[in-house]
C-alpha cells in the first residue's frame, strides 16, 4: 500500500473514531445529573397541552424511554442510542412540537453556516495578512498599534463584543437593524440581498474582530520569528527587494502552521457564532439552541450538539487532508 | 529558593520597563481586592431582591447605582468578581493539572499510551465546548454552583495543555542537561521537578492567566443561555438579568454598562499580564494558545 493511501485511511479512522467518542460523551451526558429528562418532558408536555390521559402519557413514555435508549442492558441502549444518531433521528422537538429536531437544525443550518463561512474566511485573512505584516516590521509605530488593538480585542468574548457592537451601532447610532434575519423565504432578487447583508452585517463583523485577534497576534509573533531565520537573512544578502523577501519568504512560510491553527480553532469559533446568533436573534443553529436551552428541550440540544460535532469534525478533517498539498515538507510519512 | 528569588527579580524588572504589563498589573490587584477585601464590607446580601430602591441612577449613596431588582450594583458587582474569578481559577489550574500530567506522561512514555493519550486530547481540542457546555449545564441545572461549573469547563478543556506540555517535554528531552542528569542517576521525577519546571513554570503561569480569562468568558456566554448559576453573583447572571429586563433599551445604562465594563478590565489585563509573562519570561515560545 502506497504512504498516500495509509495516511489517509488512518487519517479517516481517527475521524470516525473521535466522531463516535464524542458520541459516547453525549449517551453519558444524558445519563448523568438528578433530573430525569423523560419525567421533565412529560411535565412540560402535560403543562403545555390541558389535558394528558394516562394512556397517551404512557405511550408518550415508552416512545421517549426508547428514543433515549433507555431501553434494555446498558450496552442494548448504549447500541441503540448510538445507531439512532447515526441516522440523524433526534426525535420530535419539545419546544416546537411535533416538528422533527432534524427539520429545525435543518432549516436553521444554512444561516449559521453562511454566517460562518465568510466570517472566517475574512478574519482569516484580513488576520494573517495584517498580522504577518505588523510582524515582519514589528518595531515600527504603526505595527505597535495595530498590535496592541489586536491585544485588547483578542481576550474579549464574542457575546460582549457583539452587544457592545449592538449597542453602538444598532442602539446609538441606529445603522443597523436589531435583530433577526431580515428575509423569510430565499428570493434571488438584490432587494433580498441587500437585507440578508443589512442583518448578517453586524452579527459577521462581530465574529470577524473576534476572531481576527488571535489570527493577528499569531500570525505577527510566526512572521517576526520567521524574520530572524537565516535563509532571510542570506535573501537579504543577496539584494532582493524587500517586497519579494516579505512575500516570498517571511509570510508564506509563516503562513503554514496557521492552517493548522485554523483546524484548532474551528470549535472556538463555532461556539462564539452560535453565541453571536443569540445577541442578534439571527435566525441561526445557536438561537434555535437558546430557544432549546431556555424551555429544557433536550431533543434539539442534542442534536444541535451532534451537528456541531460532525460539523466541525469534518472541517478539521478536511483541513487535514489538504494540508500535505500545501506544505512541500509533508511526504505522507 | 534561589530560582524563585530569581523569577521576582526579573519578574520587577519586567513590571518597571513594560508599560502594559505594569497596567494590568495594577488593575487586576484593583479588581482582587474591589474582589476579595472589599466585597466583605458589603452592608447588605447584594444578591437578594429588593434591599435598596430600584432603577436609580449612580449616586454618591449608591455608586453604581441601582436595578430593577432593588440589588445595588456596585456591592452585587464586587461579589460577582470574587465569584467569578474564583471559578476562573478553578476551571484553569483543574484543566491545567490534568492537561500538565497527562501531557508529562505522554511525552515521557511514548509509545501506544502517547499515542491514545494523544487522540483523547485531540478529541476535546475538536468539540465544540459552548453546545456540550449547554448540554451538560441544562442537566444538572438545579444543582449547578460555581465549583462544579468550574470543573466541567476544566474537564472540556484540558486537551490543549497536553499538546503543548507533551512537544515541550519531547524537546527538553533531547537537551544535554536531560543525558547529565540520567548518567549520573536522577530519576525521571527528580529531572522533571528540578531541571524541567523550572523550565515550564513561564508557560504554566501564562496559561493559568490565559485559561482563568478564558473560562470567565465561557460562563459569560454560558449565562445568557440562561444556564449558568443564575442565583449566584457573577458577571454571567449580572449580565444575564440586565438583559432580561431589557436595561439598555429602558436607558438603565449603569445596570449593564457596568458589569461589561469590568469584565473588559478584568479580561484585557488578564490577556496582557498572561502575554507579557509568556513574552518575556520564554522569549522562543510562540505566544500561548488558549
Amino acid at each position: 500500500m502506497s504512504e498516500v493511501k495509509k495516511y489517509l485511511i488512518s487519517r479517516i479512522v481517527v475521524y470516525f473514531l473521535e466522531i463516535l467518542f464524542a458520541l459516547s460523551l453525549c449517551f453519558i451526558i444524558i445519563r448523568v445529573g438528578p433530573i430525569d429528562p423523560v419525567l421533565e418532558i412529560i411535565n412540560r408536555t402535560a403543562a403545555m397541552s390541558e389535558y394528558i390521559d394516562p394512556e397517551s402519557a404512557e405511550s408518550l413514555r415508552e416512545t421517549l424511554m426508547e428514543l433515549y435508549g433507555l431501553k434494555g442492558s446498558l450496552l442494548e441502549q448504549y447500541e441503540h442510542f448510538i445507531l439512532r444518531l447515526m441516522k440523524g433521528d433526534f426525535g420530535p422537538s419539545y419546544s416546537i412540537f411535533p416538528t422533527p429536531v432534524v427539520e429545525i437544525i435543518q432549516r436553521a443550518l444554512p444561516w449559521t453556516l453562511g454566517l460562518l463561512f465568510w466570517t472566517t474566511i475574512l478574519s482569516w485573512i484580513l488576520g494573517n495578512f495584517i498580522g504577518g505584516i505588523a510582524g515582519f516590521f514589528k518595531e515600527r509605530g504603526w505595527a505597535k498599534t495595530l498590535a496592541g488593538f489586536a491585544m485588547i480585542i483578542y481576550p474579549i468574548p464574542y457575546y460582549i463584543l457583539a452587544l457592545i457592537l449592538v449597542f453602538l451601532l444598532a442602539y446609538l447610532l441606529p445603522i443597523f437593524p436589531l435583530g433577526g434575519g431580515g428575509i423569510k423565504y430565499v428570493t434571488f432578487s438584490i432587494e433580498s440581498f441587500f437585507t440578508y447583508i443589512r442583518h448578517a452585517f453586524l452579527p459577521g463583523l462581530s465574529l470577524v474582530l473576534g476572531s481576527y485577534g488571535w489570527w493577528f497576534i499569531s500570525m505577527r509573533n510566526l512572521a517576526a520569528n520567521t524574520r530572524t531565520e537565516d535563509y532571510v537573512q542570506f535573501a537579504e544578502y543577496e539584494g532582493l527587494s524587500r517586497r519579494v523577501i516579505m512575500f516570498k519568504y517571511v509570510l508564506r512560510n509563516s503562513l503554514l502552521p496557521q492552517v493548522t491553527g485554523f483546524a484548532v480553532a474551528l470549535g472556538g469559533i463555532f461556539s462564539g457564532a452560535l453565541a453571536t446568533e443569540v445577541v442578534f436573534e439571527y435566525p441561526g443553529v445557536g438561537y434555535i439552541l437558546y430557544m432549546a436551552a431556555t424551555r429544557g428541550d433536550f431533543n434539539l440540544m442534542l442534536g444541535v450538539l451532534v451537528y456541531s460535532i460532525l460539523a466541525v469534525a469534518t472541517a478539521t478533517l478536511i483541513i487535514d487532508l489538504i494540508y500535505p498539498f500545501i506544505d512541500p515538507r509533508i511526504r505522507y510519512k | 529558593m534561589e530560582a524563585r528569588s530569581i523569577y521576582i527579580k526579573r519578574f520587577r524588572v519586567i513590571l518597571k520597563r513594560n508599560l502594559s504589563l505594569m497596567i494590568s498589573f495594577i488593575t487586576l490587584t484593583a479588581i482582587f481586592i474591589l474582589g476579595f477585601v472589599l466585597s466583605f464590607f458589603s452592608p447588605y446580601d447584594p444578591r437578594r431582591w429588593g434591599t435598596v430602591p430600584s432603577d436609580l441612577p449612580p449616586s454618591w449613596t449608591y455608586l453604581f447605582g441601582t436595578n430593577s431588582l432593588g440589588q445595588d450594583i456596585f456591592w452585587l458587582l464586587t461579589w460577582a468578581l470574587r465569584n467569578s474569578l474564583i471559578l476562573g481559577f478553578i476551571a484553569s489550574l483543574a484543566g491545567l493539572s490534568i492537561g500538565i500530567i497527562l501531557g508529562v506522561i505522554a511525552g515521557y512514555k511514548g509509545g501506544l499510551i502517547e499515542r491514545i493519550i494523544l487522540f483523547f486530547a485531540d478529541t476535546f481540542i475538536m468539540m465544540p465546548t459552548l453546545p456540550i457546555l449547554i448540554l451538560v449545564s441544562s442537566r444538572i441545572k438545579g444543582t449547578l454552583n460555581m465549583f462544579i461549573l468550574g470543573l466541567i469547563i476544566a474537564s472540556l478543556t484540558w486537551g490543549m495543555p497536553v499538546r503543548n506540555i507533551r512537544s515541550m517535554i519531547l524537546s527538553l528531552r533531547e537537551r544535554e542537561f536531560t543525558y547529565t542528569a540520567l548518567f549520573s542517576g536522577s530519576s525521571f521525577i527528580k529531572i522533571l521537578f528540578k531541571e524541567y519546571f523550572p523550565h515550564l513554570l513561564p508557560w504554566i503561569l501564562a496559561s493559568v492567566m490565559g485559561r482563568t480569562l478564558f473560562a470567565i468568558g465561557m460562563e459569560v456566554t454560558l449565562a445568557i443561555f440562561g444556564l449558568s448559576t443564575l442565583n449566584e453573583a457573577t458577571l454571567g447572571t449580572m449580565i444575564y438579568w440586565a438583559n432580561k429586563y431589557q436595561a439598555m433599551f429602558r436607558g438603565l445604562w449603569w445596570w449593564i454598562g457596568f458589569p461589561v465594563i469590568f469584565i473588559l478590565i478584568l479580561l484585557i489585563s488578564l490577556y496582557l499580564l498572561s502575554s507579557g509573562i509568556n513574552e518575556h519570561l520564554n522569549p522562543r515560545s510562540i505566544r500561548g494558545q488558549r
